[in-house]
């Protein structure tokens, strides 16, 4: 692992109306043609293959656990013994949502598309995105990942705002701006950000499952109060907030202190190895650097991909401790050096960075 | 005027998979589906100009290797955001074992 300084202009414009946006698609780094490693198309055929088993097997499980914590924590309300109830069913709603939308948005989770929408629409509603306007910008995401000005998705800025960073696992930034956006958007708000990725023709769907959602939080909001009680709001909206911080713990290290502008997602994205429980309820996506290469592979799979293309990437971090110790710091020297970033060694087998295409930020 | 031009073997596409077929300036996809007919579409998604011959058959769907939009093959139309707009389809024939498209 090498730390990178490089030396370009910071604070930058991470908005995606403003110049960054425009000079990234000048000079050719939006819609760009990213690195891929070797795979014969018959196991990526293999690989891509769709099957609803995993996913309904992992979907009844996860049902099951919510319904089962959330009984618990009910019906042990008062007692100190509810409180590993609302652990547990606070993490599979407010962080394991978040891997369930992710991967049925990508609609790779199930073979059959409405059991994919279904998980999808579910999931959105949990995690407080709307539905429509998500898909666009994790398309988005995956076209231009971590390409400032055009990706809206990039976790952190530089320098980064490591109080915000810290915020996250407490879920509350994030339910305030999600929350605030869903208003917006049922009142018929779709912002100039919004716009640059959504097409015309699916903004009417946005504002309409915004209603739909705000609606919903309204009928808990609602119920709260009328019966004088917290436990509406602790089974819906309120996991999001105690309930997120695994969805942070795993999310956070996706991208965080790594490159920006470049075309190698070996350069800006990072597989950590973490154990089963983690894995089930991230579904998989820990494998990240194989996710952006090769998005097409549904979450089950990536253990496999990840074996066959190891050696073209980066030794993967060992556990979530060795990542942080990675990240953290990489994240602080941020704050005075926005332009540093950890680059990471390649093994010998690995095709080289091609450097032609990575000094993209010297340029801007 | 129109007229067919010959893309590969038939045996040179799997059933259920997809072929690259470059022509002068334009680029196309080529389909064998399940049943062993053949079929002709635009080469890049209407989505993001990503070529569909790296994406996924399923059954008489491609899905793009992108960001999994999905089309008909056999008839063009978008079926699945963020593909919103249709694929130009192009009459395909087996003749002798060999693939051709009408350009």
């Amino acid at each position: 692992m090498t730390a990178v300084d490089a030396h370009s202009p910071y604070p930058r414009d991470y908005s995606l109306t403003g110049p960054e946006g425009r000079h990234a698609v000048e000079i050719g780094l939006a819609s760009a043609d990213w690195y891929h490693s070797d795979v014969p198309r018959k196991v990526m055929k293999d690989l891509m293959r769709r099957r609803d088993g995993p996913a309904i097997r992992d979907t009844l499980l996860w049902l099951v656990l919510l319904v089962l914590s959330g009984a618990g924590g009910v019906l042990l309300w008062g007692s100190w013994w509810s409180v590993p109830f609302w652990i547990v069913y606070g993490v599979l709603y407010g962080s394991a949502c978040d891997s369930r939308w992710h991967e049925c948005g990508h609609g790779t989770a199930f073979r059959t598309e409405w059991m994919n929408d279904a998980v999808y629409h579910i999931a959105s509603f949990m995690v407080m995105r709307n539905p429509v306007s998500w898909r666009w910008s994790h398309a988005r995401h995956h076209t231009d990942t971590i390409i400032v000005g055009r990706d809206p998705e990039i976790p952190f800025m530089r320098p980064p705002d490591l109080v915000m960073g810290v915020l996250h696992f407490i879920g509350l930034p994030d339910v305030i701006f999600w929350m605030r956006t869903l208003i917006r958007n049922a009142l018929g708000r779709i912002s100039a950000e919004e716009a640059e990725y959504i097409p015309e023709s699916e903004r009417p769907k946005a504002v309409f499952w915004a209603r739909v959602h705000v609606a919903i939080y309204a009928l808990a909001i609602g119920s709260a109060v009328a019966w004088w009680s917290i436990i509406p709001l602790m089974l819906i909206g309120g996991p999001r907030i105690y309930g997120a911080w695994h969805m942070f713990l795993t999310g956070l290290l996706q991208h965080g202190g790594l490159a920006e502008d470049v075309v190698d997602h070996r350069l800006n994205s990072r597989t950590v190895l973490m154990n089963p429980v983690s894995r089930w309820i991230y579904w998989n996506m820990n494998y990240h650097v194989e996710h952006h290469m090769f998005p097409m592979v549904p979450y089950h799979a990536l253990p496999r991909l990840h074996d066959l293309i190891k050696h073209d990437l980066p030794p993967p971090n060992t556990s979530f401790i060795d990542a942080y110790c990675e990240m953290i710091p990489a994240l602080i020297r941020q704050r005075r050096e926005p332009g540093h970033y950890i680059r990471k060694t390649l093994p010998a087998t690995a095709r080289p960075y091609r450097e032609e295409f990575h000094n993209a930020v010297g340029q801007r | 005027m129109a007229e067919w031009t010959d893309v590969c073997a038939l045996d040179d596409i799997e059933e259920e998979d997809v072929v690259r077929f470059d022509h002068g300036e334009r680029t196309f996809a080529v389909y064998r589906s399940p049943d062993g007919e053949v079929f002709a579409t635009d080469g890049l998604c209407t989505h993001e100009q990503v070529h569909l011959a790296d994406g996924l058959v399923l059954d008489d769907t491609i899905e793009c290797p992108m960001h999994n939009g999905r089309f008909n093959y056999k008839t063009g139309a978008a079926l699945r955001t963020p593909a919103c707009v249709a694929l130009g389809t192009y009459p395909a024939r087996i003749v002798g074992g060999r693939v051709q498209i009408e350009l």
